[in-house]
């Protein structure tokens, strides 16, 4: 038995707005990894529950008329990554899930949790990160978006309302179209493993595969949330594809990030693998693209 | 807790169409073992770590220490108890387990041989490797894995009528 003060069972977006709006105090729950785990441990034990868990309307992959892949937030991370539309347009972002914890973690997991809760160091944060992702929100007043890097405040904190359900998880098509990427999760361990650090690397080059037309890079943990590094972005768009390119993309990366010490590694220990996942995921994802660094 | 809620949840278990006045606390685990009698699924660390708990629920495998016994509604579930045959005979893949000694004091064996289940209906050949990380969500303590490995990979290669190549 959970240590649960009462459980409400959304029916609808619009039913989970409403309970939400009329329990303050209560907790939504989704896939429940992760609240069901910190009930279990005392941190959120006998609080009111809204399950969102039922909702199918916010489940599955669909692509829009403009070419926008939505993601209903409560797709499960195995489905993503057996999903026919991830595979062929954003193979990078079923790639990055499939590496969160263990198979039936997966099953359960929901994309929609992974982002909600705010952490740094979720497998699917920096790809949507390097994918410019859109996070949809759905409240009293209807629904409104943000950009993935607006929505992510401070660590464990988004930009989510007590009353508001995020509700799905939008790639634009410029962010994906022509782009193949590539996602590197250091772990102590190869499963049931949080990151010590993620990086995610998304690039396109010219047709002639000789020059990087763009790049998009991001990490979980080297920082308190998920971050690009910009600066490494500018230092090798319209660059050759060589390997002193790809050096200097990877030294940019510590002009951005900023990784701290903690008990999982020490700092110094996640600059180096910031700087190495750089160059092999760039190398990787400019593989995928058909492109080859001499 | 100030008043207790409760809930008829309706599911079908091991191929049965059941229904029971659900406690809304209640995880997955809490009503299988303790409304059905279903003893194969074990409280191992009830945290989602250990796949002790086990199930497959729709055709996929879940921990069910952490799922609500309430979304269980209208869904199809199997435990250990419903692979065995009408006579209490064991399904192959339970056999190979014990063939290949890949159970010492059997906590884990329920909850393995649900996920062996999952990957063998699927109907493919898997590399050591897939079959390595499709079976990472359970922890052993006894046999260190490789019999386990050894069991399911014979079963694989039984069900799909292939000749399982010799080990390095
Ligand atoms: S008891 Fe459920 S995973 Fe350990
Ligand atoms: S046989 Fe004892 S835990 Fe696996």
């Amino acid at each position: 038995m959970y240590d649960i003060k009462a459980l409400y069972e959304a029916k609808s977006v619009e039913d989970a707005v409403r309970l939400l709006t009329d329990h303050p105090d209560a907790q939504i729950i989704a896939g429940g990894s992760d609240v069901l785990v910190q009930i279990r441990s005392g941190k959120r034990a006998g609080k009111e529950l809204v399950s969102i868990y039922g909702l199918d309307e916010m489940r599955g992959v669909k692509m829009e008329e403009d070419g926008t892949i939505r993601i209903g937030s409560l797709t499960s991370f195995s489905h993503i990554t057996q999903d026919p539309l991830i595979q062929k347009h954003i193979n990078v972002l079923g790639e990055a899930v499939d590496m969160v914890g263990g198979p039936q973690i997966r099953a359960i997991g929901t994309i929609g949790g992974n982002t909600c809760n705010g952490v740094t160091s979720a497998d699917s944060a920096s790809t949507l990160f390097a994918l410019d992702a859109i996070i949809e929100i759905t409240g009293p007043n209807g629904v409104r978006t943000e950009p993935i890097s607006s929505f992510y405040l401070s660590a464990g904190k988004v930009d989510l309302a007590h009353n508001e359900v995020q509700t799905a998880i939008l790639i634009p098509k410029k962010s994906y179209s022509g782009y193949k990427g590539h996602y590197i999760k250091y772990g102590m361990r190869n499963a049931m493993e949080i990151a010590t650090t993620g990086c995610s690397v998304n690039v396109r080059l010219s047709g002639d595969k000789k020059t990087i037309k763009d790049v998009r890079i991001a990490y979980g943990v080297a920082g308190p949330i998920p971050m690009r590094a910009h600066t490494a972005e500018k230092a090798a768009a319209g660059q050759p594809v060589c390997a002193e390119t790809v050096d200097r993309f990877a030294a940019a990366v510590l002009e951005d990030v900023k990784p701290r010490d903690s008990w999982r590694a020490a700092k110094d220990f996640r600059l180096h693998l910031c700087t190495t996942m750089a160059k092999r995921a760039l190398i990787e994802a400019i593989k995928k693209c058909g492109g080859e660094v001499l | 807790m100030s008043e207790q809620q409760y809930k008829m949840i309706h599911c079908w278990i091991n191929g049965c169409e059941r229904s029971a006045m659900i406690d809304v606390r209640a995880s997955l685990t809490d009503m299988l073992r303790n409304d059905y009698r279903l003893t194969s699924v074990k409280k191992g660390c009830e945290v989602g770590e250990c796949g002790a708990c086990n199930v497959i629920i729709d055709g996929e495998c879940f921990n069910s220490c952490i799922y609500l016994a309430v979304w269980a509604e209208g869904k199809h579930i199997t435990t250990l108890e419903g692979l065995m045959g009408p006579n209490g005979e064991l399904s192959d893949i339970q056999q190979a387990f014990v063939d290949e000694t890949a159970i010492q004091c059997g906590f884990c064996s329920p909850g393995f041989i649900l996920t062996a289940e999952e990957i063998l209906e699927r109907g493919k050949i898997y590399t050591d490797d897939e079959l390595r990380k499709l079976l990472s969500g359970h922890l052993c303590r006894c046999t260190g894995y490789e019999n386990i490995l050894r069991a399911v990979k014979k079963t694989m290669y039984a069900r799909n009528g292939k000749k399982m190549p010799k080990e390095q």
